[in-house]
């Protein structure tokens, strides 16, 4: 579209406003030679490498989707969710958890906000030459732990071992598969104006705690990973609010990127509120000094969920039921303008936009 | 978080607002925030349709990363791509374009560019790697000159040999100046650099109401700063008065760091004249690394290509640097450039204008304050 020079400024200023969202919309074009950090960082880049090179090459159905794990229905008509996830996560130990739990939680959870119940998970280990076994122990033993605690068992696996500087300690893969019970269906195409957004606790503490584990910042605060199993407090949620209408766990790029997915993918705009963001004090004061907007810091045990207006109250309580969503509250909701775009309101009743992360400060974060 | 809590209240926001539209009446204001830091406050608070639609805030040239001119990211990514060199930058200028992308694509491409959030934690790196060279790109105002001095200091005490600065510094009273005889803006007055003050002190700006007439408040960063700053400029225009007043003096003293300023007299000296990017030379702008600390000053130590480039002719962050145009005016913005792929510095800093209006500020004014009021979209 073209912009009229003689209109009044606040005139072309909309008009300008108008075309940016349609270059918004467009498929994001792979432009790049070699592969960057930005390619693995959740942004923009990372959606172009996915479409033009994997889409591209394995393209179906069930992939198209692009959802956290594909759904796969078997001929006796039952449906499986399967999902797969790596963990390069540096420190390999941190506050509050550890590759073991990432790697565990993280496929685990993917299932559930696929509104399945997860059930098996496989293990693959790339190892660098030189990692001690009773490391490697202390970590198997972890991952059983968080798998028990999961309520998954892990079937199947695979062992590599690279030379020295190949790789950096220890990689871990893992992949797994859900039932989803009969009738459930999840989807953004099933949210509507006027539904409500809910987060399932306090963000941000993941992200922090790994980069503060780092020691590269002189800057110590007591905060730990939210690493957690979510299938409870999903079926928790879907069983309070029969409706819930998608789901999604906020990990890297953090609760501002997923709900620019949500935006997108429903095409509907997104209205969070800043003063019911949850966030710890310490979290918050420690993203203050780095400059660092908490609403895009990853998590490992947070997750976002839409429902109907009408089920909100029930969801939320729910999920407050139980410890870990002890903290569970609504956020925002869903409108029909502006379509497409996660708008804040700030608590001065100002209003800015919450655009898809550009550029991931927080690199090797899980 | 206590410590910012009490600037961020709605309740004294709603009455600073409505003090400041009663102020201004139906005149028409224009102030300049110099500051980048400003600027972001400014949208990711939302401020901007805070303010009666009568008060403009015009965004300045104070952001760091923006005014380095293309030539100079060349240079540095020339140096990073040196055999058996480590180079060490603040991470915003990773993602700065050259004429030959990045220095992330130089990092994508092999060459070992690191970042760091302090120069000396860059010194830490040249420490620990006796056998590589690690240069430190530094950049920035006043504000950050002092770590980067105070680093040179330390090196020189360490006898470090393998470390060197390659030293953009900038002041900030030049382009001001360069703003102020430029005829294409009409300014009622300035917000004045808050962090920069902290070491320069205020004296420095008393040419903006001596010899321009104009107010100048130098202003804190949390968004009732901003307020009150713009509150304070409108009551000197009211009661006709024009000087520097000092809104952030919980931080800032008139007289700044005199400790700072003694170390920057000793590790650096200004340059003859300096390449901003959209505002061409500058004659003494810029500091490079005195010649006592020669050891140190990588444009010494290499024989940089030091080629002057010209900006993309498409980019216009020059006119958006001096405020003359708002970043949605110029021809890119939004579409050939973004945040994620920035063909101008203005889209790449959290505090370049362009960028903080992409990532915040990119809403229409009524439904941003049909959102703000909670109209329509109820939590």
């Amino acid at each position: 579209m073209k912009i009229d020079e003689t209109a009044p400024r606040a005139e072309r200023e909309s008009q300008m406003l108008l075309k940016i969202e349609d270059f918004r919309q467009r498929r994001p074009r792979l432009i790049d030679e070699v592969v960057t950090m930005a390619h693995g960082a959740g942004g923009k880049s990372s959606a172009a490498l996915t479409d033009h090179v994997f889409v591209e090459a394995f393209r179906n159905r069930e992939l198209e989707q692009l959802g956290d794990g594909a759904v796969l229905t078997l001929p006796s008509g039952e449906r499986l969710a399967f999902s797969t996830d790596s963990f390069v996560v540096q420190p390999i130990e941190f506050p509050g958890g550890s590759i073991a739990e990432l790697a565990v939680h993280g496929t685990v959870n993917d299932l559930a906000v696929s509104g399945a119940r997860p059930q098996w998970l496989s293990a693959a280990f790339v190892i660098e030459e030189g990692f001690s076994i009773d490391k490697l122990k202390e970590i198997a033993n972890r991952m059983r732990d968080a798998a028990k605690a999961a309520g998954v068992t892990i079937v199947t696996g695979d062992t590599k071992v690279v030379a020295r500087g190949a790789a950096d300690g220890l990689y871990i893969n893992t992949a797994g598969v859900g039932l989803i019970p009969e009738g459930r269906v999840l989807g953004a195409g099933l949210v509507q104006p006027g539904d409500k957004i809910i987060v399932s606790g306090q963000i941000a503490a993941h992200g922090m705690a790994v980069m503060l584990a780092r020691g590269d910042l002189a800057l110590e605060a007591d905060i730990k990973s939210d690493t957690a199993p979510l299938h409870v407090l999903c079926e928790a949620v879907q069983a309070a609010a029969p409706d819930t209408r998608w789901m999604r766990d906020a990990t890297r790029g953090g609760l501002g990127t997923v709900c620019n997915e949500l935006a997108q993918t429903s095409g509907l705009g997104v209205i969070l509120d800043e003063r019911l963001l949850p966030v710890d004090a310490t979290v918050l004061g420690a993203c203050d000094m780095l400059g660092i907007d908490p609403i895009y810091v990853a998590n490992e045990g947070r997750f976002v969920a839409v429902v109907p207006a009408d089920q909100t109250e029930a969801a939320v309580a729910a999920l407050r039921s139980h410890d870990e969503g002890a903290e569970a509250t609504v956020i925002g909701e869903l409108v029909a303008e502006p379509a497409g775009i996660v708008a804040l309101r700030t608590p001065f009743g100002g209003t800015r936009i919450v655009d898809m992360l550009v550029g991931d400060p927080l690199p090797r974060i899980c | 978080m206590k410590f910012v809590d009490e600037f961020r209240d709605p309740a004294a926001a709603r009455a600073l607002v409505r003090a400041i539209t009663d102020l201004a009446g139906d005149n028409e204001y224009k102030f300049m925030e110099v500051c980048g830091g400003h600027t972001h406050t400014i949208y990711r608070h939302g401020l901007e349709h805070i303010l009666p639609p009568n008060i403009e805030l015009v965004h300045g040239p104070g952001c760091p990363v923006c005014v380095i001119p293309m030539g100079r990211v060349d240079d540095a990514m020339w140096l990073a791509e040196q055999p058996d060199v480590i180079f060490t930058t603040f991470g915003d200028m990773m993602r700065v374009p050259g004429s030959r992308g990045s220095l992330l694509d130089a990092k994508a491409r092999g060459a070992d560019v690191r970042f760091v959030y302090s120069p000396l934690d860059a010194l830490k790196v040249a420490v620990e790697n006796p056998d590589k060279h690690v240069v430190f790109f530094a950049v920035g105002f006043e504000t950050t000159a002092p770590s980067t001095a105070v680093t040179l200091v330390r090196a020189k005490a360490l006898g470090v040999t393998n470390f060197s600065v390659f030293c953009n510094h900038v002041t900030i009273v030049p382009p001001i100046k360069a703003i102020l005889e430029s005829p294409d803006l009409r300014l009622s007055g300035f917000l004045g650099p808050g962090h920069v003050s902290t070491v320069v002190g205020t004296a420095p700006y008393r040419f903006v109401p001596e010899v321009y007439g104009l107010p100048i408040v130098v202003a804190g960063f949390e968004p009732l700063d901003i307020l009150a700053s713009v509150h304070m400029l409108l009551r000197q225009i009211r009661d006709g008065r024009a000087e520097v007043e000092n809104q952030y003096s919980r931080v800032v003293r008139d007289e700044g760091n005199v400790a700072a300023l003694k170390l920057l007299g000793e590790t650096m000296e200004l340059r003859p004249h300096f390449e901003w990017r959209g505002l061409g030379f500058i004659s003494q702008s810029a500091l490079k690394v005195a010649t006592a600390f020669a050891d140190f000053d990588a444009e010494e130590r290499f024989s940089m290509p030091g080629i002057r480039v010209a900006d993309p002719k498409a980019c216009q962050c020059g006119e958006v640097l001096k405020g003359v145009l708002k970043p949605w005016e110029c021809k890119v913005f939004g579409t050939a450039c973004t945040p994620e792929t920035p063909i101008g510095t203005c889209m790449v800093s959290p505090e370049g204008a362009c960028a903080a209006y992409y990532n915040f500020g990119r809403l229409h004014r009524e439904t941003a304050i049909l959102v703000g009021q909670g109209q329509g979209a109820d939590a």
